[in-house]
């Protein structure tokens, strides 16, 4: 397949967030992505494009999944990969992002994943260093690969992304989820919704190129993709909303809700899932979720990404 | 249950929804309005209705008090959905909005549901179940708004409460917006309003009691309202006693916001002189303030700057009334004479009798979006009768509620119902 695709240029040093990438960019991820599927289905699943580069993953903020995800997207491409966490980081002892940054960089990697807990902690931390970066998500702001990840999955199944009605529902106010989808998917030209009680929107929400939906009902019908976020534990009691309960009667996709949906809507979820809370198990489980897809995705979407920033770096 | 047909007939029918008034008579077919005016007469009714020949006394739409405390569930020493309603029977009051402010609170769905029950089965009136904004009353959490109006909820009040936190008070009216939810709030900074027992002035100064200043109400009507143009939801001022406080209703109306304002009886009668030597029946949330203030609030209601009359019903017992006048509860009892104080406003030349029914019932039906509050063809049947001239000295002990706090102890009053129907049943006189 590699010889048969011309030789498109990746034009970024950094994967910060959805608005530097244009729609031939993410489609050309995409078709690369595809390609770490079908290798991650082999017995060998090895190649050796990052061979001899080092990978180092910084996860300020524990994630379990994004950061296995990372890794194993980088040691199928034969890179060193070393994780970070910030419980082991001299961060806990009070050094700066920048200093870490610095530190870090004298070490000469290749290429940095970073996950941080504030908006644009990753873009700081990027023009400090000479190698690439990945951000793995910034506070509410964005999560690049999971928009990717998300997209890729969505055109396996649907064959298209063009003309699809894509409900993004739930916490859109603290999501960086749903913030790189709005993006990534209205590049493509999806439609793209979100639907949340009032409390969970960002504040002018309507002028960021999205249909705004405050019930279920409205904001499912006729939707090809229903896309679920997690809502924090901490954000559910009387805070935003009131409680579990009530927002699993008004905001949790179950089977009654699902069919407001099109007949043959996939549901979708970042992960990890409050089960009963956003989204019901029989949903969850039942045959039209691709949630489990979207983790298999996630691998090959970040293999893309590594491959692609490869190219630009320097050879010496 | 099928009553028999009634006829009202006779009768002065003044119908404040259209500002109307006929003569004629009102005939009652299966709890709704099923004809009125000059061709209702004994003559016309179906035959075995109950004919009441009203003998010229005015017929009007039953009141609706958007503010009544009811005791029950939790204090049912100081009044039961029985008793409240039949003081309400009494007084012409056929529906009441009865506030969360009960052990335990309603702030659960399942608290809902009990009221309902209860009322049903013991009340003779309509009772709707009001919730709390605020988990507990306690103004930190929202309550589950949602599922709340779900059971059964008609509006979302801390009742005497008033929610000091301007973020929980966003993100209420945030999240209850998307619900269409009525909040009806009671607008009072706690922290002004301290320990003050009475209006602050100079009154209070005399009689070295701490005083509650005005702008405890200006300073917390004015955030809400302000949060109201940002948000835009359904707002109603539970209940404001400040002639200052006017002004702020009146800017947030003339933007356009969807607010509403009630005051209490009590503020359109009373004020602080009242309270006298230490008088606890007269001690109040919010409190009587001067009469400057009392007579801005009766030219606002004429205006209709002010929109319901409320009998901010509160029963207290001896144990909670009869204390030295800064350690009493709050509260006075309402239900049963907010008709005959209201009237004393129309007796002095400064409402009329349509806008002060209008006031206690209209716009009351029309801010909680029930079908009552006008005498129309297919309305419900709430109705009473009243002769606005009929003289008599107000009895504590003639009352019906269980508890006797009322500022109307042995005062004279014109004007009392005579007849309450609620849905096509009689149920006072």
């Amino acid at each position: 397949m590699a010889d048969t695709r011309s030789p498109i240029v990746f034009p970024h040093r950094h994967l910060l967030g959805i608005e530097a990438l244009s729609a031939p960019d993410i489609l050309h991820l995409l078709d690369m992505a595809e390609e770490a599927v079908a290798l991650s289905r082999q017995v060998e699943k090895k190649r050796s494009v990052l061979r001899g580069r080092t990978q180092i993953n910084l996860f300020f903020e524990n994630s379990t999944r994004t950061q296995a995800s990372f890794e194993i997207a980088g040691k199928r491409l034969g890179a060193d990969v070393m994780n970070m966490s910030v419980a082991n980081s001299s961060v806990k002892k009070g050094e700066t992002l920048i200093d870490t940054a610095v530190t870090l960089n004298a070490m000469r990697p290749d290429i940095i994943i970073v996950r941080h807990q504030e908006s644009g902690a990753v873009d700081l931390l990027a023009r400090k260093v000479d190698c690439s970066v990945v951000n793995a998500g910034d506070g509410a702001h964005q999560h690049p690969t999971q928009a990717l990840l998300d997209a890729l999955t969505i055109r396996r199944n649907k064959g298209r992304i063009e003309g699809l009605t894509v409900a993004i529902c739930g916490d859109v106010a603290h999501s960086r989820v749903a913030r790189s989808n709005m993006l990534l998917l209205a590049k493509l030209g999806a439609r793209v919704r979100v639907v949340a009680p009032s409390t969970l929107l960002p504040a002018g929400v309507e002028r960021l190129g999205v249909e705004v939906h405050r019930n279920m009902r409205d904001g499912l019908k006729d939707a090809d993709i229903v896309m679920m976020l997690r809502l924090q534990l901490e954000r559910m009691s009387g805070a935003f909303v009131p409680s579990l309960r009530e927002y699993a009667r008004f905001y949790g996709l179950d089977e009654e809700k699902l069919a407001y949906a099109k007949p043959d809507a996939l549901v979708m979820h970042p992960g990890p899932m409050n089960r009963g809370v956003e989204i019901d198990s029989a949903v969850a489980d039942g045959p039209r979720s691709l949630i489990t897809e979207q983790v298999e995705m996630g691998v090959a979407v970040r293999m893309a990404v590594l491959e692609a920033l490869a190219q630009n770096l320097p050879n010496l | 249950m099928t009553n028999r047909p009634i006829a009202l007939l006779n009768a002065r029918l003044i119908d404040p929804s259209a500002g109307t008034e006929m003569r004629g008579g009102l005939l009652i077919v299966d709890g709704v309005i099923a004809d009125l005016g000059g061709a209702v007469t004994r003559d016309s009714v179906p035959a075995g209705a109950q004919i009441i020949d009203c003998g010229g006394d005015v017929v009007a739409p039953g009141l609706i008090d958007m503010r009544a405390f009811v005791g029950e569930p939790g204090a049912e020493h100081r009044e039961t959905m029985a008793s409240a309603s039949a003081a309400a029977a009494a007084g012409g009051v056929t529906t009441m909005v009865a506030m969360p402010d009960t052990h335990p609170v309603v702030d659960d769905p399942a608290v809902v549901d009990f009221i309902k029950r209860r009322a049903r089965d013991t009340a003779r009136v309509r009772v709707l179940p009001s919730a709390a904004i605020t988990k507990g009353l306690k103004g930190k959490e929202i309550a589950e708004i949602g599922l709340l109006l779900e059971s059964g909820a008609v509006a979302f009040t801390d009742g005497m409460r008033s929610i000091r936190n301007a973020q929980v008070m966003r993100r209420a009216m945030t999240y209850g917006r998307d619900f269409d939810a009525l909040i009806m709030h009671f607008a009072q900074d706690e922290d002004l309003a301290g320990s003050g027992v009475m209006n602050a002035g100079e009154f209070a100064s005399r009689l070295g009691l701490g005083g509650i200043p005005v702008e405890a109400e200006t300073i917390a009507l004015d955030r809400d309202l302000r949060l109201v143009n940002m948000i835009k939801g359904r707002y109603h001022a539970s209940l404001i006693s400040a002639a200052p406080s006017l002004e702020i209703i009146a800017r947030a109306k003339d933007a356009g916001l969807t607010v509403t304002c009630a005051t209490s009886i009590n503020h359109l009668t009373l004020n602080e002189n009242d309270i006298g030597a230490y008088r606890s029946f007269f001690k109040l949330s919010p409190p009587l303030r001067q009469e400057a203030d009392r007579l801005a609030m009766v030219e606002a209601l004429a205006s209709g700057l002010v929109d319901v009359i409320v009998s901010d019903h509160n029963p207290q017992d001896v144990e909670t009334k009869r204390l030295p006048f800064g350690e009493a509860e709050p509260g006075a009892i309402g239900l049963e004479t907010l008709l005959s104080a209201g009237l004393r406003l129309v007796h002095a030349g400064q409402v009329t009798l349509s806008r002060l029914l209008q006031a206690l019932s209209t716009r009351p039906a029309e801010i909680l979006g029930l079908p009552q509050g006008r005498l129309q063809r297919g309305a419900p049947a709430d109705v009473i009768s009243f002769d606005p001239e009929e003289p008599y000295v107000l009895d504590p002990a003639q009352l019906h509620s269980r508890s006797r706090n009322t500022p109307f102890d042995g005062a004279r009053m014109e004007g009392r119902v005579k007849l309450t129907v609620v849905a096509g049943e009689i149920v006072w006189g």
